[in-house]
């Protein structure tokens, strides 16, 4: 077909979730894929085709297809060629004890969690997922990446009359996930926020558990990218370099931690560089794509999406150094303030100053004279996460976590001054 | 694919297993995008697959696959029938469906320009004419257009005899202009936000959206926002154009009409819905003129969620879920509607693939017309704030609670747009909100709007729904609290 340059990424997976609610498995699913993406690059042009028919006739279709439409397109002269081949280190994430989880292994401990909220005079809803996955990236220029993983997540929710708790957690191995553990944390939080009282809304100290801490902090990341920020599309435009967090803010992304997950190389081969993102409240390094690194004269990270693509680069195995505080001990510390388990329904309200908007959910607690006095109804927050994040005060140890509006993260509880609550709902 | 689907079902058929539904589903895809001046996202997908999903000591198990031989097809169906009878292990009850006739049909959806037809060239010609017009304007950072095209066609068959094949072709495009300038970025996109606008319709969804002489406008407006009046903050008359009011349709009445949300289902993601069963026909959840169907008929338009029948073989229904301002409705499953003790499902049950189980979507759920016209719904009133596009959604997990911002918005003094006003945004309670509707233009205003990226489920599903609306008028709403403190 007269293109020298092809890019192959071969994958599969096999995901299983068992799902529940009002204290019965009502969802139980399974399923496996495969798939072929092939990318051609021809005098300055790409495109992609894809397709999880894998005989013959199919993958030749596909390549044919992938030429096709990059024919279609102007020549770029900035366009790089593929990458050449790069030595790519391996990760060890794949577990038997996930891979080889049955249904009955994911109905019995969804039964057993059950049995234990019920006794309690609660409800309960969740889910127990096993998922195992492979990929291989390879070129024609010699780039060769392989990858394979399993994860396995629990999560849920009790609910009482007026009130409800939620607890989840991630790993790629099985067996490091607690339910019961997990479901004993969700009842007590329903427990204890039962007759939930109305607060108004102002600024209030807060202390943010993990998952609120990952699923709001989460949504900052995709403005870390050197493609968005010649583009004006990051909040960092201008502030590279500056000191725009607290002392006590200090952000990595580093695929290689030990409780990290995902392939230590990008959507092009390139392997992942560990990068401080942000240093004592002063944004240091920003990832690169190859492209971005050519045209900026520097060097590519392994951030880099799937080409052709519109994003660019992000980080995504975030890292969020922690402090010495327990979250006991953050209580403890604080004679008025609210704690809050989970986030809800966030979306950004301004790209520049980074206000987002969201709710809390399941959990939201009065903090008074150092303990935890009652539950309370739910809060809508606009907040900016540059005034936020100079605003902590006390972090506890990082650990990883599991939230619903970003990926996996290891981050710590952040207690934070001035937290801007601004409506309340009606339970 | 019907062989393949008959195949599968009698695979399924096994002991124990009472009933037995297979969907396979071919998905045909490509996406064209471009970023100031250049091809951005350029690519082209196939799929083919199906699922397998049984009923089986009273529970559900559901397994997928695309290994499409006999063994495949056979592993897929003793895994479904498996996961059933594990689920048996944390059952309260046996799943019960609404019945439903057997149904044998085959349909396709209109599509005028078979958008695989048109040479990618033409695709990126006309996205990088819109590219070249927004970067005229030189205060302009950003340029980003696209195209979207799906054609999907499923073959449903049931142990209860039913065997459907439906093609629908949907479309999608729209472009942005983002300007970043002294530390505030503004953002105008055209003819809607996040992709622009998508029907159930062919290549001539392009050529009907105008998408060049909009450009212009539109970037002049994303620069012009960066010396416009911030929106004041207070209580006042709010104006929505009709692309706002479907994303507010979609949060506030779509997503609390599910019934499976309403039962618990979705209590530990999406969440629940504040619509409990003894609101059904008593909840005064609008003004007097608020009328709200679902409806994934043809007849109500080319939306996202039209079809012929449901991926439960439930043909295609319209359903009042706001008559009058009066509570009537849910959108509902065969299991759901049974539940409630209802006699038929109304057909909302969808899967974004063949790899996924259907769960209760909204198909089209829409505001219908009202009486006024577009000078009166800006005129009734000598001061209000007219908003436009949607810029940011956030609503509760019972869907209470809401918070919309939108690109641009326009202070309206005796009907017509005085100053512009820039990030503008509103909050309120649902059924406060709808209650203080106070008019509602009339059917030449009235656009059918996609919304390609509804998520729902664990494992979570993207599909695209439907909602009518003309632009409309809410009395004493509040504004601007997102940006307060």
């Amino acid at each position: 077909m007269g293109v020298s340059q092809i890019e192959a990424t071969v994958g599969a997976h096999a995901d299983a979730l068992t799902r529940f609610a009002n204290n019965a498995i009502h969802q139980n699913v399974a399923g496996r894929t495969s798939y072929l993406s092939v990318r051609a690059v021809l005098d300055g042009r790409t495109a992609r085709a894809t397709t999880n028919r894998l005989d013959e006739a199919s993958v030749r279709s596909a390549v044919e297809q992938a030429v096709a439409i990059t024919r279609a397109q102007a020549p770029d002269p900035g366009l790089l060629p593929l990458d050449a081949k790069r030595a790519v280190p391996e990760v060890d994430r794949y577990f038997d004890s996930t891979a080889r989880a049955e249904p009955s292994d994911r109905a019995r401990a969804v039964a057993e969690v059950i049995g234990g909220v019920e006794a309690g005079g609660f409800n309960s809803a969740g889910i127990f997922a096993t998922n195992r996955s492979v990929v291989a990236l390879l070129n024609t220029r010699g780039a060769l990446a392989y990858h394979a993983e399993t994860m396995a997540q629990f999560a849920i929710t009790v609910m009482g009359e007026d009130s409800s708790g939620w607890a989840k957690a991630s790993s790629c191995c099985l067996l490091d996930l607690d339910h019961r553990r997990l479901a004993a944390r969700a009842a007590e939080k329903a427990r204890a926020s039962c007759r939930p009282r109305e607060l108004p809304p102002g600024r209030y100290t807060v202390i943010l558990e993990p998952a609120a801490v990952l699923d709001l902090v989460g949504q900052m990341f995709g403005d870390f990218s050197a493609t968005a920020l010649r583009e004006g599309r990051s909040f960092l435009a201008g502030r590279i370099g500056k000191k725009i967090f607290g002392d006590n803010v200090t952000i990595y992304d580093d695929v290689f931690h030990p409780m990290q997950a995902g392939a230590p190389f990008d959507g092009e081969g390139v392997p992942r560089k560990r990068l401080t993102l942000v240093d004592k409240g002063y944004v240091r390094e920003i990832p690169y794509c190859r492209q971005a690194a050519h045209e900026a004269g520097a060097e590519p990270t392994g951030h880099g999406f799937p080409l052709p693509n519109e994003i660019g680069e992000a980080p995504v195995n975030i890292v969020v150094a922690g402090g010495d505080t327990s979250l006991e001990q953050m209580i403890a510390s604080t004679g008025r303030g609210i704690l809050v388990t989970r986030l809800w329904y966030i979306r950004e309200v301004d790209p520049y100053e980074k206000i987002m908007t969201g709710m809390t959910r399941d959990g939201t607690f009065l903090i008074e004279d150092g303990e935890v006095a009652c539950g309370l109804r739910n809060f809508r927050f606009n907040q900016s996460l540059i005034e936020m994040l100079q605003n902590v005060e006390l972090l506890s140890p990082a650990a990883r976590t599991s939230g619903e509006e970003a990926m996996d993260m290891v981050v710590p509880a952040m207690k934070v001054r001035d937290f801007h609550f601004t409506e309340v709902t009606r339970f | 694919m019907r062989d393949l689907a008959l195949n599968a079902l009698e695979a399924a058929h096994r002991p124990g297993v009472s009933y037995a539904d297979v969907r396979v589903v071919e998905t045909r895809d490509r996406q064209v995008s471009t970023k100031n001046g250049k091809p951005g996202h350029l690519s082209a997908s196939y799929s083919l697959g199906l699922g397998i999903r049984v009923l089986a000591q009273g529970c559900w198990g559901f397994a997928a696959t695309d290994d499409l031989t006999a063994g495949g097809i056979g592993s897929a169906a003793r895994l479904a029938v498996e996961i059933a009878r594990s689920s048996a292990a944390a059952k309260k009850r046996d799943v019960v469906l609404a019945p439903e006739d057997a149904h044998t049909a085959e349909w396709t959806s209109p599509c005028r320009i078979d958008p695989f037809a048109v040479p990618v060239e033409e695709n990126l010609a006309v996205l990088l004419a819109i590219d070249a017009e927004l970067r005229h304007n030189p205060a302009i950072t950003l340029a980003e257009a696209s195209m979207h095209f799906e054609r999907r066609r499923q073959v449903f068959a049931s142990s209860a005899g039913s065997l459907i094949d439906q093609t629908r072709t949907t479309s999608g495009a729209g472009f942005s202009a983002l300007c970043y300038r002294d530390g505030d970025i503004q953002r105008r996109s055209y003819p809607n936000s996040f992709g622009g606008q998508y029907q159930l319709k062919g290549y001539e969804l392009v050529g009907e959206l105008n998408l060049l002489a909009n450009a212009p406008r539109v970037a002049e407006e994303a620069v012009a926002l960066h010396s416009a009046d911030q929106c004041p903050e207070g209580e006042f008359d709010l104006i929505l154009d009709s692309s706002q009011l479907g994303l507010q349709i979609h949060e506030s009445i779509g997503h609390p009409i599910e019934l499976d949300r309403v039962l618990g289902s979705e209590a530990n993601y999406a969440g629940m819905s504040f619509l409990t069963l003894d609101k059904l026909g008593v909840l005064r959840y609008g003004s007097g003129i608020v009328n709200v169907v679902c409806d994934a008929r043809l007849e109500h338009g080319p939306g996202l969620g039209t079809f012929a029948f449901d991926d439960e073989g439930v043909p295609a229904q319209r359903t009042d879920i706001i008559r009058e301002g009066r509570f009537t409705g849910y959108m509902t499953s065969r299991e759901t509607a049974h539940a409630i003790g209802q006699r038929r499902s109304n057909g909302t049950m969808r899967a974004d693939g063949w790899g996924r189980i259907p769960l209760i979507r909204m198909t089209n759920v829409s505001l219908l017309p009202g009486e006024q016209s577009l000078e009166e719904v800006f005129g009734g009133v000598d001061h209000a704030i007219y908003m436009e596009t949607n810029r940011s959604w956030s609503i509760d997990d019972r869907r209470y609670h809401f918070q919309f911002g939108c690109e641009i918005g326009w202070e309206i003094r005796n009907g017509k747009k005085t100053r512009m006003l820039k990030n503008p945004s509103y909050s309120g309670i649902s059924t406060e909100f709808w209650n203080a509707c106070a008019a509602i233009a009339g059917p030449e205003e009235w656009t059918l709007w996609g919304t390609p990226n509804c998520g729902k489920g664990q494992p979570e599903q993207v599909i695209g729904t439907g909602h009518g609306a003309s632009p409309a008028r809410f009395h004493s709403v509040k504004v601007g609290s997102a940006y307060t403190g």
